[in-house]
C-alpha cells in the first residue's frame, strides 16, 4: 500500500523558471490494484511516479509505505526501490551491458542477491516477457525498438517488485507490440497478484486491462475511480486534450437517439453485446 | 547535482547585458581577462572586483546562481592555490617544517591566483549566462569574420561552437535521466571506494555516448535533409551595432587603461 499525502513538487527552484509539476497530490495505491494513470503530456505523470519510489523528493508533503514514511531518517531507499519498481519512459535507453542477459542481472546484482539467484531471477524476467535463451547473449544494440523495451522491462522485473510501474510502455511501438507487452504485463498482474501503475495518453489501451483510472490536469488529480465512472466524464475529458475510448461516443450517440442501451460501456465487447441485444430484440 | 554546471548556462532575463551586441560582450570578456592578468596588486584586484560587481549587478543575474557555478571549479582552484602555497620560494618565511615550506610570498601569489581564477570565471561565465548560444556564435562568426580572407573556417567553427553549446542542457538532462533510471534498478553512485565509484559510472556513461552518437547522426541527418552545405548564408537578424554597444566598448576602453595605469601599482 502507497500512501500520498498532499504531494506538491515545483521544478527548478530557486531559478526564474519555476514549474508547479504537482499540486497538493493525494492518493492511495492498494496492493493489487492494476491502476491506468492518464493525463495529457505535461500533466505531471512521470513526474508523480517518480516520487513513488523516492527518486524525486517532494518539495512538501508525505509519502507512506506500507505506513512507513519514506522520508523518514533512515528509510532504506534502496529496499523500496527494489519494491517499487519503475520502467521508465524509452527505457531501452539505459541498457548498457554487452549481453541481454548481463544486463538483466544488473538489478538483481544491485540488490547483493548470490550468483545463482541473480541468473534465475534474470531467466525469469526474460521468460515473462517473452524473450527465449536465445537472446541471451545477444548485443541489447542489436536488437529492435519492441526487443529492447522487453529487455529494459526485464531489467525491472529481475528486481521482483511489488509494485510495477510502466511510464508509457508502449510509445512509438506498433499496434501489435503494444498489445503484447500491455497482455504481458496483465498476465503478471493475475499470476503474480502484484500491484501495477500503468501511465498512458491513451484510454483505449487502458480501458481493457485497469481496475481503476487516475486522470491528471495539469499538476492536479482531476478525476479518480473505476473506467466507467472516469468515461461518463467524457465531456471534461475532451477539454483535458483527452479523449473517452471511441465505444464510448458510438454509445453515447445511440443513447442520444433513443436506443437503450447502458451508458457504462467501455469496451468495443460490451458494446457489441449491447447493440446486438437492441437490435435484436427489434426484430 | 549535476544542474550545478553553470558555465555554458544561459540565464533568461531582461538586462543591459543581455541586449547588448553579442560581440561586444566577446571582447569584453577577453579584455577582462587580459586586464587580470595585467593586475599584480592590490589595487588593481579590487579594480577588476568593482568592475566584476557592477557587471553582475547590470546582468540581473542573481549572486547565488553565480556561485553556484564556481562550486563545480572548486578542486580545480584548490589544486591552483595549493601548488602556489607550498612551491612558491620567498624570502619572508611563515612556516617550515620538513620539506614543507610556506613563505609570504607563497601565500600573497596563491591569493591572487585563486581570486585571479575565480574572477576569471565568473567573467566569462557572466557572458555566457546573458548571452544565448546563438546569439554568441553569431557573434564570434561576424565577429572574426575577417579570417575567412586567410582561408580560417569560421562558419564551421561557430557552427561546431553552437552545437555543442546547444548540446550542454541537453546531455545533463540526459544524464539526469539515466542516472534515475539506473537507481531505479538498483545502482548506487553515493557509496564505496574510489573504484568502485568509477564502475559506478559505466551504466551511465554507455548510454550516454550512445544517445549523444544517436543524437548527432539524427542532426546530421536533419540538416543534411535541409540542404545545409556550410558556407554562404544570409541571416534573418543581422547584428548592428547600437548606440549603447558604442557606449559599451567606450567603457571597457577606459576600464583596460585605467587596470594599465594602476594594476601594477
Ligand atoms: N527535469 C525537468 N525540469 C524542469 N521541468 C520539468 C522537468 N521534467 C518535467 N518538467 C515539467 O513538469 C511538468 C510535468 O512534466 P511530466 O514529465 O511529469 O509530464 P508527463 O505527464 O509525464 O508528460 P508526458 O506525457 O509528455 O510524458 C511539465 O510542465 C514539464 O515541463
Ligand atoms: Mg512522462
Amino acid at each position: 500500500m502507497i500512501e500520498l499525502k498532499n504531494i506538491n513538487y515545483t521544478y527548478g527552484g530557486g531559478t526564474t523558471q519555476q514549474i508547479h509539476a504537482l499540486k497538493d497530490v493525494s492518493l492511495q495505491i492498494p496492493d493489487g490494484q492494476f491502476i491506468g494513470l492518464i493525463g495529457h503530456t505535461g500533466s505531471g505523470k512521470s513526474t508523480l511516479i517518480q516520487h513513488l519510489n523516492g527518486l524525486v523528493k517532494a518539495t512538501s508533503g508525505d509519502i507512506l509505505y506500507n505506513g512507513q514514511s519514506i522520508y523518514a531518517e533512515g528509510f532504506s531507499m534502496k529496499g523500496l526501490r527494489s519494491k517499487v519498481g519503475l520502467v521508465f519512459q524509452y527505457p531501452e535507453h539505459q541498457l548498457f551491458e554487452t549481453d541481454v542477459f548481463t544486463d538483466v542481472c544488473f538489478g538483481p546484482k544491485n540488490l547483493g542477491l548470490d550468483a545463482e539467484e541473480i541468473r534465475a531471477r534474470a531467466r525469469e524476467a526474460l521468460d515473462l516477457v517473452g524473450l527465449d535463451e536465445s537472446y541471451d547473449k545477444v548485443s541489447p544494440f542489436e536488437l529492435s525498438g519492441g526487443q529492447k523495451r522487453r529487455v529494459a522491462i526485464a531489467g525491472v522485473l529481475a528486481m521482483k517488485p511489488d509494485v510495477l510501474i510502466l511510464d508509457e510502455p508502449t510509445a512509438g511501438l506498433d499496434p501489435k507490440g503494444r498489445d503484447e507487452i500491455l497482455d504481458q504485463v496483465a498476465k503478471l498482474h493475475r499470476e503474480r497478484g502484484i500491484t501495477v501503475v500503468l501511465v498512458s495518453h491513451s484510454m483505449e489501451d487502458v480501458a481493457k486491462y485497469v481496475d481503476r483510472i487516475i486522470v491528471m490536469n495539469h499538476g492536479q488529480v482531476a478525476f479518480d475511480g473505476v473506467p466507467k465512472e472516469v468515461f461518463r466524464h467524457y465531456q471534461e475529458l475532451e477539454t483535458m486534450g483527452l479523449a473517452a475510448p471511441q465505444v464510448t461516443y458510438i454509445v453515447q450517440a445511440l443513447r442520444a437517439k433513443g436506443f437503450p442501451i447502458g451508458e457504462d460501456i467501455t469496451t468495443v465487447e460490451e458494446a457489441k453485446a449491447a447493440i446486438l441485444q437492441v437490435v435484436g430484440g427489434k426484430r | 547535482m549535476i544542474r550545478d554546471i553553470t558555465i555554458g548556462q544561459y540565464y533568461p532575463a531582461d538586462s543591459l547585458l543581455h541586449r547588448l551586441d553579442p560581440r561586444v560582450k566577446l571582447l569584453g570578456t577577453l579584455v577582462f581577462i587580459v586586464s587580470l592578468f595585467i593586475a599584480d596588486s592590490w589595487l588593481g584586484y579590487v579594480l577588476a572586483a568593482a568592475f566584476l560587481a557592477l557587471m553582475i549587478r547590470l546582468s540581473n543575474v542573481p549572486l547565488k546562481f553565480m556561485l553556484r557555478g564556481l562550486k563545480a571549479v572548486m578542486i580545480l582552484l584548490l589544486i591552483s592555490v595549493g601548488f602556489n602555497i607550498f612551491l612558491t620560494d620567498g624570502e619572508h618565511v611563515l612556516l617550515e617544517f620538513w620539506i614543507i615550506k610556506i613563505t609570504w610570498e607563497g601565500v600573497k601569489q596563491a591569493l591572487f591566483m585563486g581570486t585571479r581564477l575565480i574572477f576569471l570565471i565568473m567573467g566569462s561565465s557572466l557572458m555566457t549566462l546573458t548571452t544565448t548560444p546563438n546569439q554568441l556564435t553569431d557573434g564570434l562568426e561576424t565577429g572574426l569574420g575577417f579570417l575567412k580572407k586567410i582561408h580560417v573556417p569560421i562558419h564551421e567553427i561557430a557552427m561546431m561552437m553552437s552545437i555543442a553549446l546547444r548540446f550542454i542542457p541537453i546531455l545533463i538532462e540526459e544524464t539526469d535521466k539515466i542516472m534515475k533510471a539506473q537507481m531505479a534498478r538498483g545502482a548506487d553512485f553515493e557509496t564505496g571506494g574510489l573504484i568502485q565509484k568509477a564502475k559506478a559510472l559505466v551504466p551511465i556513461l554507455v548510454p550516454l555516448f550512445i544517445s549523444s552518437f544517436r543524437r548527432a547522426t539524427d542532426l546530421a541527418m536533419a540538416m543534411e535533409a535541409r540542404c545545409y552545405n556550410g558556407g554562404d548564408r544570409t541571416k534573418m537578424k543581422p547584428l548592428k551595432y547600437e548606440t549603447r554597444d558604442y557606449i559599451t566598448y567606450v567603457v571597457f576602453a577606459i576600464y583596460l587603461a585605467l587596470m594599465i595605469l594602476v594594476g601594477r601599482l
